[in-house]
């Protein structure tokens, strides 16, 4: 039962008002992409003992979706942030960096 | 024999007797009595019979960790199976019978077990019960079921209600004890809120049975003092009856309040499932006593040194007259002493330790009971009762020096702290060397979502096992969580000295097999020391794989006696460090919950919320029969007298194709999508295109999932030029709405497009039938001429005065409108329709007759012809997937070589040469097996009905090849295993030209 601040109303939503949406930060492969890409597209996927990024919704709130950076070990949330972006915010990488050294990248 | 002493039990109120049943029998206690105290009172030792052998079993503990003591409580819609006696509370009324026994608790058959107990070791299911293959089906899991198990299922509904409740803290105490007491009045001194839990309906823990010394006064008394304090503070939340049940991520604690289990059926709930959300979790949990495992340690009467204590002192209940304790630690000496000073006799203080000192042993030797250091019990002696104990060398093999005959063995192998919740979210622990138990690691705590430590472990919890330890544990504990010192001083606790305690794994440490085949770890599921040696020597070296192969602290008490001793055998049979083997994960819920806690107040007709159409009280009020269709209940037919659902539904198709019927079709999801890039959004998301749809007009669509299969389908509606409405399948409405939201929001979030679920704001109400527009005329506002409405168009009006928007679209095949009004209108419409449409011959039809009609029409139905493993292609829908468009969603999935394959199974229509109806899920069968042995398939059903219409069956299924085998004749399977012969046919099997539509 986690705990995830909506970014857009600034909510402690509790997990029972959110939706789980999978990894975040996929990039999509439509008509004419190879078959390996597309594959990795809709399949592969990672499961980390450790940093991991998600897509929420907030669903049974503002309704939006937003995406959450946090520790599947630990349950250490280390941000979230709108969806509206093709990569996790710079400050945000920067704060798990320091927390995390071995930490790879999103 | 166990019995009620003249005087003392500091929880009992003599004033108040109880009356109760065991096994039929008639019995008194007293208010503040268990079930477990009460029962001893009377002399039932006997309580129940273990799982495997069907041993005799009598109490053993005092608390949660009860493994044998359990009964079924209660009778009819208040039976409850499985209830620890320990726990019980008594009252007046209660009504007990023993579990797992045939016939009776005293005489059992199944106790046959015990004499060939031999050919019953550990894995005995898995080694004997493999050949013949049939067998196990028919023959053993029917016996096996008929022995095994412990409580019946109740056969009642459940009279009692159950509540949820929401708490908030920032510190949570679990634990009423002097630990827990000290860190939650620290804590809240501070200036936190703080909530206590304690398990049973008394606190203090241990501390007032023990005789611990607060501030120079009798625990008892700073217990009161404080609970007092605590519970006048604004800050504190104090709460009896509370068990923890586990602790989740980020603070989430479930706890079980027993609100009115000691007083059923008052009104009140009889629990209250709790949800905490807090800040940190202090637990002050206090320890568990561990048994030892010497031969016939199981016999009745042979109970844990502490839980003997309790029935004494806070009781007045002796479990015998001539109680052997046996012990490796001082604790033990306690229960000697209380013995003693209650006038009961202590042949003899039987110590595993060569060398022993301390004040409790000075006092128990002041006491004059006789104390034997370095010996152990060989053999418990006895049957359903110890009759005495046979002694020996603890450094021996068994020889018997001595036998001494007593009623009742007190034994003590040490304490474990209780350390379950400190372990639900990931904590760690550390062995102990020098108490034997495994103690909780803060360096290696429970994290929450600031990747602080959540769970912090005060007192006996944190393997600190004597009282003055205890307190100042308990304010460090608190000053931890609370993040700075909270400026408190622990109260002083005088305690006695204690030596050391000695490790004692079996006694005697020599012993052969005999002996360690009457050993028991686990009392409940019948695991001895022979049984954990067997496993090792067989080669299960993971404590996990041992547990699931020898039921090791499988059974209800999960463990909680058995765990550490086990390890330790595991441990010593393999040569490995304790805490190299390491311990089983310890899993919420810490003691069984109540299924009906967990449901609360989700039952019977709240269980799920209910959604109603505008027009959902005139069709209840008009015979229909509901049908589920998600939360909704939509009418499946609506019944005229005796008539059967199958008539009905056949009576409405026929009215329907001759003169008109009318459907609620209000559940139908409704999604306006507006924006300048609305058009462009809708391309990607329908197969088709939608963004050319001319304004005032409407197009069936097809939605596909990222990997090509169909997953929902509607008319869309182009209300004007910046704006659409999508209809999506009654079951669909929010999932897409979801999905729409989802690609806006996350893929495409520079598109300026906006959604609405508007599917409750509208009623809608399909008028189908060859008198559909006279009916629509008669109500009058609206020109739905063919000229004005054509089909696949719609126009906006006022429908005999209610703002109306009507669809010329059809999913009977018929001449039809659907009318969408504003929700609030949607009962007026319905009632003015069917009022003008009795000169018509109007008539309301359900679900069924609309599934039939379209059938009849070859209109494919997600969910039927789908399963999410179907592309629109394979419905024979190519012509509503745009070939010009770059992309839209699952276009780059349907070209996957698989989904493009020409092999793929397709649509096509059946009927069956004798005109039967081919049954639900029926496949047809290919030649030869594929590589599991099993029957090749080329083909299966997908909807089937009678037509009432046509006067046959008919059905559409999906089938290799598709219509390319038009006429071909094949055969269906059937449910007794015969075929059935069906040719392929179009699927369109009414009205192929569309002539009955096109007026």
């Amino acid at each position: 039962m986690l705990i995830l601040e909506c970014p857009y109303c600034g909510v402690k939503a509790e997990e029972t008002e959110l939706a789980n949406g999978g990894e975040a930060h996929l990039k999509r492969f439509g008509p004419g992409s190879a078959d390996n890409d597309f594959e990795s597209y809709m399949f592969a996927r990672k499961n980390p003992k450790g940093v991991h990024f998600e897509r929420w919704r907030h669903s049974y709130g503002c309704g939006k979706w937003f995406l959450a950076a946090r520790c599947t070990a630990t349950l250490e949330v280390f941000g979230t942030y709108p969806a509206q972006t093709a990569e996790p915010p710079a400050d945000l990488q920067a704060k798990i960096k320091a927390k995390r050294p071995d930490w790879k990248g999103y | 024999m166990s019995t009620r002493l003249s005087k003392g039990g500091r929880l009992i109120d003599r004033t108040k007797p109880q009356t109760f049943t065991f096994n039929g029998k008639s019995m008194a206690g007293f208010a503040g009595d268990t079930l477990a105290s009460a029962l001893l009172a009377n002399d039932q030792m006997l309580v129940g019979r273990s799982f495997k052998y069907h041993r005799p079993r009598g109490i053993v503990g005092s608390g949660p960790e009860e493994p044998n003591a359990l009964v079924n409580l209660g009778t009819g819609a208040r039976f409850e199976p499985n209830q620890r006696t320990t726990t019980t509370e008594l009252f007046s009324g209660l009504t007990a019978t023993s579990q797992n026994h045939w016939p009776s608790l005293e005489f059992d058959v199944g106790v046959v077990n015990n004499y060939v107990a031999r050919f019953l070791p550990a894995g005995f299911y898995y080694k004997t019960f493999i050949h013949p293959r049939f067998a196990w089906k028919h023959v053993f899991e029917p016996i096996i079921r008929q022995s095994a198990g412990l409580g019946q299922v109740p056969k009642e509904a459940d009279a009692d209600r159950y509540e949820y409740a929401y708490g908030f803290a920032d510190i949570l105490v679990v634990g009423g004890g002097i630990a827990g007491l000290q860190a939650a009045l620290a804590a809240a001194k501070a200036g936190a809120r703080v909530t206590v839990l304690e398990q049973t309906a008394h606190f203090g823990g241990r501390a007032p049975v023990d005789g611990d010394v607060i501030d120079g006064k009798p625990a008892e008394e700073w217990v009161k003092a404080t609970v007092q304090a605590l519970s006048a503070m604004e800050n504190v939340t104090v709460m009896a009856r509370t068990m923890a049940v586990g602790v989740y991520d980020h603070g989430y604690v479930l706890a079980e309040e027993k609100v009115a289990d000691h007083t059923p059926g008052d009104g009140r709930p009889k629990k209250r499932m709790w949800r905490l959300r807090v800040g940190k979790i202090i637990t002050a949990t206090g320890a568990i006593e561990r048994p030892l495992a010497f031969a016939g340690n199981d016999i009745p009467g042979v109970m844990l040194a502490a839980a003997v204590r309790d029935y004494v002192v806070n009781h007045g209940v002796s479990v015998g007259d001539r109680t052997v304790v046996v012990t490796n630690n001082d604790d033990a000496y306690r229960t000697a002493i209380a013995l003693k000073e209650a006038g009961l006799e202590v042949p003899v203080i039987l110590d595993a330790r060569a060398a022993v000192s301390g004040d409790l042993h000075a006092k128990a030797r002041a006491l004059g009971i006789r104390v034997e250091t370095g010996k152990a019990v060989v053999k418990v002696k006895g049957g359903k009762r110890v009759t005495g104990v046979a002694i020996g060398a603890q450094a021996g093999e068994g020889s018997v020096l001595e036998e001494v005959a007593c009623d009742a063995v007190a034994m003590s192998g040490g304490w474990s702290p209780v350390v379950h919740l400190f372990s639900h979210c990931g904590g760690k622990l550390n062995w102990d060397e020098a108490q034997a138990h495994f103690r909780p690691d803060a360096n290696r705590a429970p994290t929450n979502q600031n990747g602080e430590a959540m769970v912090y472990a005060a007192g006996t919890a944190n393997g600190l096992l004597t009282g003055d330890q205890v307190l100042a544990d308990a304010v460090a504990a608190a000053d931890a969580a609370l993040g700075k010192a909270s400026g408190v001083a622990a109260a002083s606790v005088t305690v006695p000295a204690e030596g050391a305690m000695l490790p004692v794994w079996i006694m005697p440490q020599g012993a052969g097999p005999a002996l360690k085949m009457k050993m028991w770890l686990d009392y409940q599921n019948d695991v001895k020391v022979s049984d954990v040696q067997l496993a090792a020597r067989e080669g299960y070296t993971s404590v996990e794989h041992t547990k699931r192969y020898t039921t090791l602290g499988m059974a209800t008490d999960q463990g909680k006696l058995s765990n550490i001793n086990g390890l330790a055998v595991l441990a010593n049979a393999l040569h490995e460090d304790i805490p190299r083997v390491g311990t089983t994960t310890f899993r919420p819920p810490y003691t069984p919950v109540t299924l009906g806690a967990l449901a609360g107040e989700s039952r019977g007709e709240i269980f799920q919320p209910l959604r109603r159409s505008p027009i959902h009280e005139w069709h209840e009020a008009h015979g229909a029969y509901m049908e589920p269709v998600g939360l909704w209940r939509r009418p499946y037919c609506f019944t005229r007298g005796a008539e059967s659902h199958e008539a009905s539904v056949h009576r409405e198709i026929l009215n329907t194709r001759s003169n008109v019927g009318l459907l609620d079709a209000s559940t139908l999801g409704k999604i306006i999508v507006k924006g300048p890039d609305a058009g462009k959004f809708l391309d990607m998301l329908y197969t088709n295109v939608m963004s050319n749809l001319g304004v005032g007009k409407c197009r069936y669509g097809l939605m596909c999932s990222e990997q090509g299969f169909l997953s929902d389908d509607g008319v869309v509606v182009r209300l004007s030029d910046d704006t659409w409405l999508c209809h999506t399948t009654t079951g669909g409405a929010d999932r897409i709405h979801g999905w729409m939201e989802d690609w806006l929001q996350c893929e495409w979030w520079d598109w300026q497009v906006y959604t609405a679920n508007v599917t409750e704001q509208y009623a809608q109400i399909a008028v189908a039938g060859p008198k559909a527009r006279q009916l629509l005329e008669k109500l009058g506002g609206m020109d739905v001429s063919k000229a004005a409405l054509p089909f696949m168009a719609f126009s906006e009006g006022s429908l005999g005065n209610i703002p109306a928007r009507v669809h010329r679209i059809s999913f009977s095949g018929e001449l039809s409108y659907e009318i969408a009004v504003p929700a609030s209108h949607g009962l007026a419409l319905w009632e003015r329709l069917i009022e003008a449409g009795q000169e018509f011959g109007v008539m309301p039809y359900g679900t069924e007759a609309m599934h039939i009609m379209r059938a009849e029409k070859g209109f494919i139905m997600i969910g039927d012809e789908t399963d999410g493993t179907v592309i629109p292609q394979d419905l024979n829908l190519g012509w509503a997937i745009s070939k010009k468009k770059a992309d839209y969603l699952g276009k780059r999935g349907q070209e996957r070589n698989y989904l493009a394959s020409p092999d793929r199974w397709k649509l096509a229509g059946f009927e069956t040469l004798d005109g039967s109806v081919i049954e639900d899920g029926a496949y047809i069968p290919a030649v030869g097996n594929n590589p599991n042995g099993q029957g090749n398939t080329q083909g299966r059903v997908t909807s089937t009905y009678h037509s009432p219409t046509l006067g046959k069956g008919i059905a559409m299924g999906l089938i290799h090849g598709g219509l390319g085998r038009m006429g071909e004749v094949v055969e269906f399977t059937k449910m007794d295993g015969g075929r059935v012969k069906a040719r392929v046919v179009d699927p369109v099997f009414y009205d192929k030209e569309g002539a009955r539509n096109d007026v």
